[in-house]
């Protein structure tokens, strides 16, 4: 068993779907930062069966948006002392950018490589972001995150 | 205030700010003499990405009307775009030359990312099967001049509701008016996109049906706007032997609509329209073709900040 010890300070994102939790890191843009980060995939969980989990040590203030759209189920932990000082459960952002790819092939971010692809909620419920540029509609539900998802 | 500002959407003006583009084309309608030398010195840029006749006549006739002078390409191996230049890239350079531009481009989105770097006011020219604001101007400057008040319509759209980007400018743009309602006649496959259906009508409650056929209908209609309905958009010829003749305008079919039901079609016409239904007064598109030009003279002015 793999064993990674708890961090001082720093963010534990948990019950992470398994699978989900290198896009996760993808999205959050850790990969060339200088603080320690630990990847833990497949853990065993009593909930899901098996898990992914990121803790990333020293710094608290990382933009965790994505995670509403990649994995809404995670839960963020801040933790502060070797204590969770707070937890956050993941909501879904108004606005994204450069996350979710359109998929409409009469999209001008289909050509025009440099314009950010911009997706804005228009149904929580529904989890259904609409294109800044075409007005296309996705919906942020079920399997089909990768071909949904730029990175 | 419209000065400096672009139109890449309807939506882009208020309901006030297109009231004030119909006054003054409708002041230049009435002393159009007065306006000759409204833009002199002015430069308007006109960038299509796609062909083009009317639309793109219809802003340089706007232009020259006005004083002004014209600059552009109406292919796009014509210019840069056809060395790989990006649309951010191509606009920022023209915008260094010409006060204003028109574009035209097949892909949706295209004049949004263009604005976005301009730093001139923008007009979208049309976006592949996206928006088409100006003739949405064009359609509601129609209205607003033989008919004198866009609310209390019960409006048929006739023809490809899903690619018909004249369609879906128009129904965002009447949506915002008291007691509107909508006939959308077309086959099964080309209805109106999804997001037309919910984010335009459901949203705002406003009531619609979905129709394959025009004759059930006609005889509600305050307005009848036609689009042309190409036989390759049709999923099997089956369908289109049943059905292309639903979406033909003839005389036979003018006897069942209103005596004072408006006629519009965004242009050109193939065969959806008959020519014998030209001479019926409520046929209204030739003259629809006109008002284009002085709703896009109302339009360069407003952007520009010229008073008129």
């Amino acid at each position: 068993m793999v064993v990674i010890n708890s961090i001082e300070k720093g963010i534990v994102i948990d019950h992470i779907k398994a699978g989900n939790g290198a896009k996760i890191l993808n999205y959050l843009n850790i990969d060339t930062a200088k603080y320690s980060v630990a990847f833990l995939m497949n853990a065993s969980s009593n909930q899901f069966g098996k898990k992914d989990v990121i803790k990333i040590d020293k710094v608290t203030d990382i933009d965790l948006a994505v995670l509403g759209l990649i994995n809404p189920d995670c839960t963020v932990n801040i933790i502060e002392d070797h204590v969770i000082v707070k937890k956050i459960k993941p909501t879904l952002p108004e606005t994204v950018s450069n996350v979710i790819k359109c998929k409409n092939p009469r999209c001008v971010t289909s050509v025009e490589a440099n314009a950010p692809h911009i997706f804005h909620l228009i149904n929580p419920e529904t989890r259904e972001y609409q294109c800044e540029y075409c007005d296309d509609i996705v919906s942020m539900k079920g399997d089909n995150l990768d071909a949904i998802l730029r990175k | 205030m419209l000065a400096g500002r672009s139109l890449l959407e309807p939506m882009d003006f208020t309901v006030e700010e297109m009231d004030e583009i119909f006054a003054l084309a409708d002041r230049i309608i009435d002393d159009p003499k007065k306006y000759a030398h409204a833009c002199d010195g002015k430069l308007l840029a006109t960038l299509f990405y796609e062909p083009s006749t009317r639309t793109r006549f219809s802003f340089e006739a706007a232009m020259l009307r006005l004083g002004g002078q014209v600059i552009g390409f109406s292919e796009p191996n014509s210019s840069s775009a056809a060395k790989g230049e990006s649309i951010a890239d191509t606009i920022r350079t023209i915008a260094c030359y010409a006060d204003i531009a028109a574009m035209r481009h097949p892909k949706e989105g295209a004049p949004k990312v263009a604005a976005r770097s301009a730093g001139i006011p923008v007009i979208n020219a049309g976006d592949g099967g996206h928006q088409h604001p100006t003739q949405t101007l064009t359609d509601l400057l129609t209205i607003h001049r033989e008919r004198g008040s866009f609310e209390n319509m019960t409006i048929g759209l006739c023809g490809d509701l899903k690619f018909g980007r004249t369609v879906h400018s128009l129904i965002k743009a009447l949506s915002r008016y008291e007691n509107v309602k909508f006939v959308l006649i077309s086959p099964e496959e080309l209805r109106v996109p999804e997001y037309v259906r919910r984010e335009v009508l459901e949203k705002n409650n406003i009531p619609y049906r979905e129709v394959e056929r025009m004759q059930e209908v006609l005889p509600e209609l305050d307005l009848l706007y036609m689009t042309r309905i190409q036989r390759e958009r049709f999923f099997n010829e089956e369908d289109y032997v049943r059905l292309k003749d639903s979406y033909i305008l003839d005389a036979e079919k003018m006897e069942l609509g209103k005596e004072n039901m408006m006629v519009l079609h965004p242009l050109p016409r193939v065969n959806e329209i008959a020519v014998e239904v030209d001479k019926d007064p409520r046929a209204l598109y030739f003259k629809q073709a006109k008002y284009g030009m002085f709703v896009r003279m109302a339009l360069i002015m407003s952007l520009l900040g010229i008073e008129g």
